[in-house]
């Protein structure tokens, strides 16, 4: 038996995907990234042996993936996450058209074919309106936990309107509603909605298709899904690996790469071209 | 020893003749500055003059030039803040920033003391920010200002109207007047037709040079290769110097077409590239796409300006007519966003690109405004591939590099999957 594994080195937290030559995931890791990235990387890769059962020697391909993916050191090959986010999107839902994913970060729109190849992408611009950074920085403004915010969003019978999507000023908005005496879950319920409505815009420049499917970090705020899922008029794809979407493509390609004998293309080219 | 070889391995002959004469250009600026040897006619790049500005052995300067050698050089910053500091927005065009900063100083940067301007020819109006860029360095320096109005590319003929090249023909009769009165020399009328005519032999030169990319591989990189042959057209166009540099030029690019030689080990990619470079990462910038064996082979940048590959060439026995059909016609920027399309879509045709990317620079927003529509465009309408990205011409605060590269690296793994695709369809095996 063979392995092959991906791990996903994002900017908030690393995620670690083993599987065996089936397709089939044999575990998960999941780290904060911190500071030190390669400890992190490694860190999360240890523990994703570990809990599969299966001796290091026999994860025979491992890719990095995300943006620390050139701090896999022990890695054959790196591969972007928005390749990785189609593979493993179209791996859990082969339907899938569309991509949104949502990280800590970023916020991508993904357009895939049939195989799961990229056919276009979009992402946001250097600004982190409209990621899981925003939510993030709502949640601060209202002493909750990241992980609480979407089910209470579920409960705004008034969402307020945001009059912004920057990440720095939104805790000056919220200050300002709950001045005005604003009810905790309709501010929560405007945040919700003004990023659902950043990313749809954003993801329509690549064109939504049938089906779409939900990745990232911000997959798991279960107002995020219902947000998007309103504001499009369909249900959106979402696995409970949807934040290990990047990992999971990650690994498919290790695996192809591992039996198809395909030499990474980073090494190829270093070993053509050295970097001036 | 690996690594000096790679860095030199994008210098040829063409390179090396560049920073020498170029080196005498600044040289020639440094003396006007401090010993007052020769009288300093500010420019702007698009359709400039130059040949008027040679005419009179009066010495062309270009702010635009003087701001992206600060910026290639890592030195831009501490300008753009001295002109932030007296209240220029973050906002604004940060190479009229690190202009304006160096005028605020005493001129002196890495590669040359730049002299103040005898004349402030402002000969680009097709952006509101230049005018007012020319005329904040006339009220600085008390320099003479004469603004060119030159009436936008808008006929549907896309050709201009006999009216206005009439109307720019009296203009510049208006500048040689100034260019008489402040040099203290009348126009030598057969000096001037000899300095066209040998912008035309330049233009002619540069054209074929710009034709050699269309072989596999291409001679050299359209896009990082070309920004080393546009300082010379610009400042040396029309003078003995600057048609040796491209005779020199011409001939070691067909050299190397005729030899197979591309600029990298491996030309993988082909793309076409729309929007000027980021200066202040430039090498960082060609690697995230050497990486990938990614030639550009056409860009739209290095006809700011002027725009010599379709037809045009300077014409001797008319000198003024042509100098204005140069600044009116053929630049990039005085054209409308539809020829722009076209000239883009012409490159990725005739030129056999695999895609087009797009570099949006925040500083310049009249010449990025629209670059959406035009990624829409091109991806949805003729199904090119598409890559948009973003920073800046001149301020390093806008380059992020993590970004940057994972942008470029998505698109060349998918163009290269599609390559996969295709060459396992020709072989008629499974994909």
């Amino acid at each position: 038996m063979i392995y092959a594994a991906g791990i996903d080195v994002a900017s908030t937290q690393t995620k670690g995907i083993i599987i065996n030559e089936k397709k089939a995931i044999v575990s998960r890791a999941l780290t904060d990234t911190g500071a030190y990235v390669t400890r992190a990387a490694e860190r999360c890769f240890a523990e994703a042996v570990q809990t599969s059962g299966a001796k290091r020697e026999e994860v025979v391909y491992v890719v990095g993936t995300g943006y620390g993916r050139y701090k896999v050191t022990f890695g054959d090959a790196q591969i972007t996450e928005i390749s990785c986010h189609a593979r493993g999107a179209s791996y859990l839902f082969p339907n899938t058209r569309t991509v949104i994913d949502m990280g800590g970060q970023d916020a991508k729109g993904i357009k895939i074919g049939e195989d799961g190849d990229v056919k276009d992408f979009v992402m946001n611009d250097k600004c982190a309106a409209g990621t899981g950074r925003f939510l993030a920085s709502a949640a601060e403004a209202l002493a909750l936990s990241l992980d609480n915010i979407g089910d209470i969003s579920l409960n705004a019978k008034n969402p307020v309107r945001l009059t912004t999507v920057c990440t720095v000023f939104v805790e000056s908005d919220i200050m300002s509603y709950l001045a005005q005496g604003k009810k905790t879950e309709d501010i929560l319920g405007g945040v919700h909605s003004a990023i659902a409505a950043r990313t749809i815009s954003l993801v329509r420049r690549v064109g939504i298709e049938t089906e779409v499917t939900f990745t990232g970090g911000v997959s798991r705020n279960i107002g995020m899904v219902r947000a998007l899922e309103e504001k499009l008029g369909m249900k959106l794809n979402v696995s409970l690996d949807s934040h290990f979407v990047g990992a999971l493509g990650a690994a498919i390609f290790a695996l192809e790469r591992a039996t198809k004998g395909v030499a990474s293309h980073e090494s190829r080219v270093s070993s053509q071209t050295q970097n001036p | 020893m690996a690594e000096t070889e790679a860095r030199t391995s994008y210098q040829g002959q063409m390179h090396l003749l560049q920073k020498e004469i170029m080196g005498r250009y600044f040289s020639r600026l440094t003396r006007a500055a401090e010993q007052g040897k020769g009288k300093a006619v500010y420019m702007l790049i698009s359709g400039n003059p130059v040949e008027l500005v040679l005419a009179f052995d009066m010495i062309p300067v270009y702010p635009e030039i003087n701001a992206l050698q600060l910026a290639v050089k890592k030195a831009s910053l501490p300008f753009i803040q001295k002109a932030e500091e007296i209240g220029y927005s973050m906002d604004n065009c940060a190479y009229v920033k690190a202009d304006i900063g160096l005028f605020l100083g005493d001129r002196k940067t890495p590669f040359a003391t730049i002299p103040p301007p005898a004349l402030i020819l402002c000969n680009y109006v097709g952006c509101n920010v230049y005018l007012q860029w020319f005329e904040h360095l006339a009220e600085y320096s008390g320099g003479e200002i004469y603004n060119l109005d030159i009436p936008f590319m808008r006929d549907p003929s896309d050709q201009p109207r006999p009216e206005d090249i009439t109307y720019v023909v009296r203009q510049l009769e208006e500048v040689i007047e100034a260019c008489e009165r402040i040099s203290g020399t009348p126009l030598n009328y057969a000096k001037l037709k000899e300095i066209v005519g040998r912008s035309g032999e330049t233009g002619e030169m540069w054209s074929r040079i710009k034709a050699l990319t269309k072989n596999v591989p291409s001679p050299f990189d359209a896009y990082f290769d070309s920004v080393t042959m546009m300082a010379p057209l610009y400042c040396l166009r029309g003078s003995e110097e600057g048609v040796r540099f491209f005779e020199t030029a011409l001939k070691e690019m067909e050299e190397k077409a005729r030899m197979g030689i591309g600029p990298l080990p491996e030309e993988r990619f082909r793309f076409v590239i729309e929007g000027p470079p980021p200066w202040p990462y430039l090498r960082t910038f060609r690697d995230l796409f050497a990486k990938w064996g990614a030639v550009a082979v056409a860009s739209t940048y290095s006809t700011v300006g002027g725009l010599w590959e379709f037809g045009f060439h300077h014409d001797s026995n008319r000198p003024l007519e042509s100098i204005a059909e140069h600044m009116l016609q053929w630049n990039v920027t005085n054209r409308n966003f539809l020829q722009r399309y076209e000239q883009i879509h012409r490159y990725l045709k005739e030129w056999s690109a695999d895609a087009l990317v797009i570099h949006s620079v925040k500083s310049c927003r009249l010449f990025s405004a629209g670059q959406g529509d035009m990624r829409e465009y091109f991806t949805k309408e003729l199904g090119i591939p598409t890559l948009l990205i973003e920073s800046d011409i001149e301020d390093p605060r806008y380059f992020s590099e993590a970004q940057m590269k994972n942008r470029i690296d998505a698109f060349f793994e998918s163009l290269e999957h599609k390559k996969i695709l295709l060459a396992g369809a020709k072989a008629g095996g499974a994909v």
